[in-house]
């Protein structure tokens, strides 16, 4: 366990960056530091590993106060991945990977035996890739032995500073994926310095999120995201993320459903139907009469197997509509409708059955979209902090 | 005048008569050249280093061997010689303090230009300053340094032909010898081995460091295709 105990850090031109830092790093956790950039985050995550020294105050690893200890050794037995990367690049993956091993002066093939273990554990086929170099990888491979290198000599606890946030979202999102599964495995303490909120809820365990080298808030995402702990917890997760309980409801259909789906009278023909479908890019018309009444719907397949008969209508070939919802229900119940009787379209319909619109599984996407906008980050210019 | 009636098969035959000779010169040459380098190299690189720990000793130095490489050649091997006699030794401390700039300063930019990610990353990994110097930071410098050396060698090829003013051995002296006797046969004989000389030795160090160049290295050749013959296996 990591303790910082009134830990402060004022720099030579008088800028406080870290105001009295209380903070415990539970072990085996993954431990997500947030905050804006100049926050203090990446200032706070150093001072585990002695990049940073506290003005004031004092950072316990298991209780020992590390300011007693030879930061290199400390640094050797903490791993260590950073935004840029860092490898070297005068080195192949192989030695890469086993740089710290080596600094620990481990045996040879006991180094092999866990580079190649390791590198293959993250996708990593080490015959293929133990013998190239860094310049030879992408940039989610080369973070992948950064992340090798960081596990290698088996240290207890592992930074993280902005590892993924210079990777591409895809590569991005398949190590965040990556992460949370070798963590299951190998159970670190993992200290992970992020500005993306999306990244954090994903991975943490805990999230300290920090402003002006304070610390605002602690505790799991998901008390967080229900209880913001101020404006600025709730300005920075967004605000339409997963709203707040008291205000958070399952929408009514009526917010979800197309208000002005396609409809035909059933006096219609044919041509007409198959015409206004293609105008409209739909496969399906709904048959309303003129007091908005439901009378049935057609699909594209009913009017083309009997498109030969020339005096039919729309009303000859359309099949009555069996389920509707009525306005006001919730977006639940009209889902659980849809799926259990395996409907691709719901119409929505007033108390004296008028038809006043459709929900489909398009407009149900659509309204989440809504609701979580924030799901792919903007944020992608890997600024550091 | 009577270069009209040289020809290229007098110069030959001239070459072949004298070749005993012309390469114990020659030999004099690479030597006089090495050894200045070998010192300038040994007593370079680690100014380079320092220089690139303390920002003082940086422009003591660099102040220094700057003043040393701007002295005209030949006024600096003048004063030598008043200081140490005539001879090779003088020509060779001569070669020492010229080629000293180049490869001080190359070490030295080579050592600054290391990307940060890199020291960073090796810091935070566990490095010790030393380490991290000769694991990360020299390895990353040696095509810098490789140039200095380069530099250096081309000037002190240029610049030992003047040794036999002081006393020294070299190509230089059949140079003189051809000046002194008006004969450009003995002239072209010091002159064309002391040109090739240079030119093959700023063939060969760039050849050498863009080998160096490890900051974006790559596996061979082989390997990509030997791991490729792996994969339907």
């Amino acid at each position: 366990m990591i303790v910082l105990e009134h830990v402060n850090k004022v720099y030579e031109n008088g800028f406080h960056a870290l105001k009295d830092i209380n903070l415990e790093f539970k072990k085996g956790e993954i431990t997500v530091l947030i905050g804006p950039s100049g926050c203090g985050k990446s200032t706070t995550m150093k001072l585990i590993n002695a990049l940073n020294t506290p003005s004031s105050g004092r950072v316990l690893i298991d209780g020992k106060d590390i300011s007693r200890l030879n930061p290199v050794e400390l640094r050797r037995n903490i791993g260590y991945v950073i935004q840029s990367v860092g490898l070297f690049p005068h080195m192949n993956i192989a030695k890469n990977a086993g740089v710290v091993p080596r600094l620990k002066k481990w045996d040879k093939d006991k180094i092999e035996q866990k580079v190649n273990q390791l590198l293959d554990m993250v996708g990593l086929d080490h015959t293929t890739y133990g013998t190239r170099y860094p310049s030879e990888l992408s940039g989610g491979q080369q973070q992948r032995v950064g992340v090798v290198r960081a596990l290698a000599a088996d240290p207890d606890i592992i930074l993280m500073d902005e590892p993924f946030s210079a990777l591409d979202p895809i590569s991005r999102e398949q190590l965040q994926d990556e992460l949370i599964r070798l963590q299951q495995e190998l159970n670190k303490t993992i200290i992970f310095v992020t500005h993306d909120m999306d990244e954090a809820i994903k991975i943490a365990d805990t999230i300290v999120l920090m402003k002006d080298g304070e610390v605002i808030q602690t505790g799991r995402p998901d008390t967080i995201l229900r209880h913001p702990a101020n404006d600025f917890v709730r300005d920075f997760i967004g605000s339409k993320r997963l709203q707040n309980e008291s205000t958070y409801e399952i929408p009514l259909v009526d917010e979800v459903m197309i208000t002005n789906p396609v409809t035909a009278f059933p006096s219609r023909g044919l041509a007409e139907a198959i015409k206004m479908m293609e105008s409209k890019r739909v496969d399906s018309l709904l048959i309303v009469d003129r007091n908005r009444q439901l009378q049935g719907a057609v699909s594209i397949y009913r009017v083309l197997d009997q498109y030969g008969e020339e005096g039919k209508t729309v009303a000859d070939v359309m099949h009555p509509v069996r389920y509707s919802v009525a306005s006001g229900s919730t977006l639940a119940q009209a889902i659980e409708i849809m799926d259990s009787h395996q409907l691709s379209n719901l119409p929505v319909v007033d108390s004296n059955n008028r038809f006043l619109g459709l929900i489909t599984r398009g407009s149900v996407v659509k309204h989440l979209a809504e609701v979580y906008p924030t799901i792919v980050p903007p944020e992608q210019n890997g600024e550091g902090e | 005048m009577e270069s009209e009636h040289l020809t290229f098969a007098d110069f030959l035959s001239y070459i072949s008569r004298n070749q005993g000779l012309l390469w114990e010169y020659f030999l004099q040459h690479i030597m006089m050249v090495a050894i200045g380098l070998g010192l300038a190299f040994i007593v370079g690189v680690p100014l380079g280093i320092l220089c690139s720990k303390s920002k003082w000793a940086a422009k003591i130095i660099l102040f220094i061997t700057n003043i040393l490489q701007v002295v005209p050649s030949l006024a600096m091997l003048v004063v030598l010689m008043l200081w140490m006699g005539l001879g090779t030794t003088t020509v060779m401390v001569g070669l020492f303090l010229y080629s000293l700039n180049p490869i001080t300063r190359n070490t030295y930019v080579g050592l600054q230009q290391v990307e940060a990610s890199y020291l960073e990353s090796g810091k935070g990994i566990g490095m010790s300053p030393f380490q991290l110097l000769v694991q990360v930071r020299f390895p990353l410098a040696l095509t810098y340094i490789m140039s200095g050396l380069r530099i250096a060698a081309v000037i002190a090829i240029g610049v030992v032909t003047i040794a036999p003013l002081v006393g020294g051995g070299g190509l230089g002296r059949e140079i003189y010898a051809g000046l002194n006797s008006n004969n450009s046969l003995r002239i072209f004989a010091g002159a064309i081995p002391a040109a090739v000389l240079a030119i093959v030795a700023d063939v060969v160090l760039g050849i050498l460091q863009r080998k160096m160049d490890l900051s974006k290295r790559k596996s061979d050749g082989a390997a990509p295709s030997a791991a490729k013959a792996q994969k339907p296996a």
